[in-house]
């Protein structure tokens, strides 16, 4: 099959649709289709040479992967709250028709209709079987119902929506107005199998991992910290790797002095540094205490092979098989959840049967699996088409 | 009159002229979503049944669920009972197939067998889809049908007003 897929945002700006178009795109030319990614981007990307915090190495400056067409300069506009870079205009529109011309693709796939770029643009031009994803829950305002009608005509050649997540897909029916498939991310697993830890971990004492917003209760660092005042002070060598976004004096402060310097904080971290910093713990912990509907950095780090310790919450339960892929410990129990991690830190047999129970288990999330269930969208689709291919 | 006068009544006829065929057009093309949706899912219900039938004569079944799920193919293929109802038969019949006690295993080894039976959960899922996606294209149609200058310009022509495809499609219960 041909398919067209259109990316929104600027390739040269990681974010989660970028990385969802990526790896769906990747996922799609291995079963062995023929994909043209078409996204705003620089046409030549200025090698801006990013340094990670504390060591974490810059990921390699991006040209663009060979399936992506670049469509000009993005124009960073404020959208949605944030500054996001977008295409928008007539000389953007008459570049997706080249494109969709030229491409003679069976199928486009949109993601983010709503969104003002590309996305939208393409499908205002193009005739043909179209599917959408739409990834956020966007809120409708004053300004889009201004634009109601040029949304909605646009919106109307959607043939098919697929939704990421149940939030999502809530926004797209009560205000855009249709329904959606359930189609959650999938898990880039080879992005993770592999990777150096970070010069110098885990190291002889021992290390324990944390991936996620510092200051957010629910991500439960402040349950992680306390189990760290008990092992930190029956392990003299242990250290506490953490990574994400957050005020660091705050979390420093919220540990005894004696075991500060054995806390080491990453803050935010690129998303092509994450393998490493799997990689870089002998446990790696989720401590959440509830709002996670899958938990992606679980899964994450099942496919670095990372022995786990996670909470008991239902999202975790379903993806460590019960316990079998990862400790469980009760939610929100730092004495449990420092057990735990005591037992596997002493007993590196079980990190192992764990680490490759992980990898077997989180193979059912991969991109492969994910990217057929969007074929058989797209053929559900092009079932009943009149025409051959998409016509701009 | 004064020329500018019939002017501006020429170009406001023209304006007018040129919205109410833009709200035809976008009717039109909602039609045209419909049609390609309807024709996906009839498409989809053909396989079904006939991977449904081909199951159902392929001998790694016990005879009575082939029977079952043979009779469920006959009334969909027959004219006696509508449509809807006759394709919902069908989905029963093959959950009831399907949830029966160690299905999968004692069918699994026998030849074909579970490439037969991923068929026909491909093809119910398919349905699935295209009767969420036809109905979806009945949806905004409708809306867009229901509009007072759609009703009054009768700007649907004599299309009928599409109507949704009402069933019950999951192999799970």
């Amino acid at each position: 099959m041909k398919i067209g897929i259109v990316c929104p945002y600027s390739w040269d700006v990681p974010g989660g649709v970028q990385s969802h178009i990526r790896d769906l795109a990747e996922a799609l030319i291995e079963i062995g289709h023929e994909v043209s990614v078409i996204s705003p981007a620089d046409d030549d990307p200025p090698a801006k040479p990013r340094g990670g915090p504390a060591g974490v190495p810059a990921a390699k400056a991006a040209g663009l992967p060979p399936y992506v067409v670049p469509a000009g300069r993005a124009v960073p506009v404020p959208y949605n709250g944030s500054v996001a870079r977008l295409s928008f205009g007539f000389l953007s529109a008459s570049r997706v028709r080249r494109w969709i011309r030229d491409g003679e693709f069976d199928l486009l796939h949109v993601h983010e209709p709503a969104a003002p770029s590309l996305s939208l643009l393409a499908c205002w031009v193009a005739t043909g079987p179209i599917v959408a994803t739409v990834h956020t829950a966007t809120p409708r305002s004053r300004t889009m119902l201004a634009a109601a009608t040029a949304l909605r005509t646009a919106l109307e050649k959607i043939n098919a929506s697929i939704a990421v997540s149940e939030a999502a897909r809530t926004t797209l029916v009560e205000h855009i107005g249709g329904d959606a498939v359930l189609i959650p991310n999938g898990v880039a697993t080879r992005r993770f199998r592999k990777a150096d830890p970070l010069p110098g971990w885990p190291g002889e004492g021992g290390a324990i991992g944390f991936l996620g917003r510092m200051d957010e209760s629910r991500k439960g660092l402040s349950v992680l910290l306390r189990a760290f005042e008990i092992l930190g002070a029956q392990r003299p060598g242990l250290r506490l790797l953490v990574a994400g976004p957050g005020d660091a004096d705050d979390v420093l402060h919220r540990v005894p002095a004696g075991l500060r310097d054995r806390v080491i904080l990453l803050g935010p971290i690129h998303d092509d540094d994450k393998a490493a910093v799997l990689h870089s713990v002998d446990v790696f912990c989720s401590p959440n205490t509830g709002g996670e509907s899958f938990g992606i950095v679980t899964a994450e780090a099942m496919a670095a092979g990372a022995p786990i310790v996670a909470s008991d919450i239902d999202a975790f339960r379903d993806v460590l098989r019960g316990g079998e892929a990862g400790e469980l410990f009760s939610t929100g129990d730092p004495a449990a959840l420092a057990a735990a991690a005591a037992r596997l830190l002493d007993d590196p047999a079980r990190r192992a049967a764990l680490s490759s129970a992980a990898l077997n288990a989180v193979a059912a999330y991969d991109w492969s699996v994910v990217a057929r269930e969007v074929l058989s969208v797209y053929e559900t689709v092009i079932l009943g088409r009149d025409r051959g291919k998409v016509t701009a | 009159m004064r020329v500018t006068d019939v002017i501006i009544v020429v170009a406001a006829a023209l304006l007018v002229g040129v919205y109410v065929s833009w709200r035809a057009g976008r009717i039109d093309r909602l039609h045209r979503r419909v049609d390609m949706a309807r024709a996906a899912l009839d498409a989809a219900l053909l396989r079904r049944s006939s991977v449904a039938f081909e199951l159902a004569s392929s001998a790694i079944l016990d005879p009575a669920t082939s029977v079952l799920l043979a009779t469920g193919v006959h009334q969909v293929r027959g004219e006696e009972r509508p449509r809807d109802l006759a394709e919902s038969d069908l989905t029963r019949a093959l959950r009831a197939a399907f949830s029966q006690p160690d299905f999968r295993p004692s069918l699994s080894g026998k030849d074909g067998a579970d490439e037969l039976l991923a068929e026909v959960e491909a093809a119910a899922h398919q349905v699935f889809l295209a009767r969420k996606f036809y109905n979806d294209a009945v949806s905004a149609t409708r809306i867009a049908r229901r509009r007072p200058l759609a009703r009054v310009l009768r700007l649907a022509g004599k299309a009928g007003l599409p109507d949704y495809f009402e069933m019950d499609d999951s192999l799970v219960e």
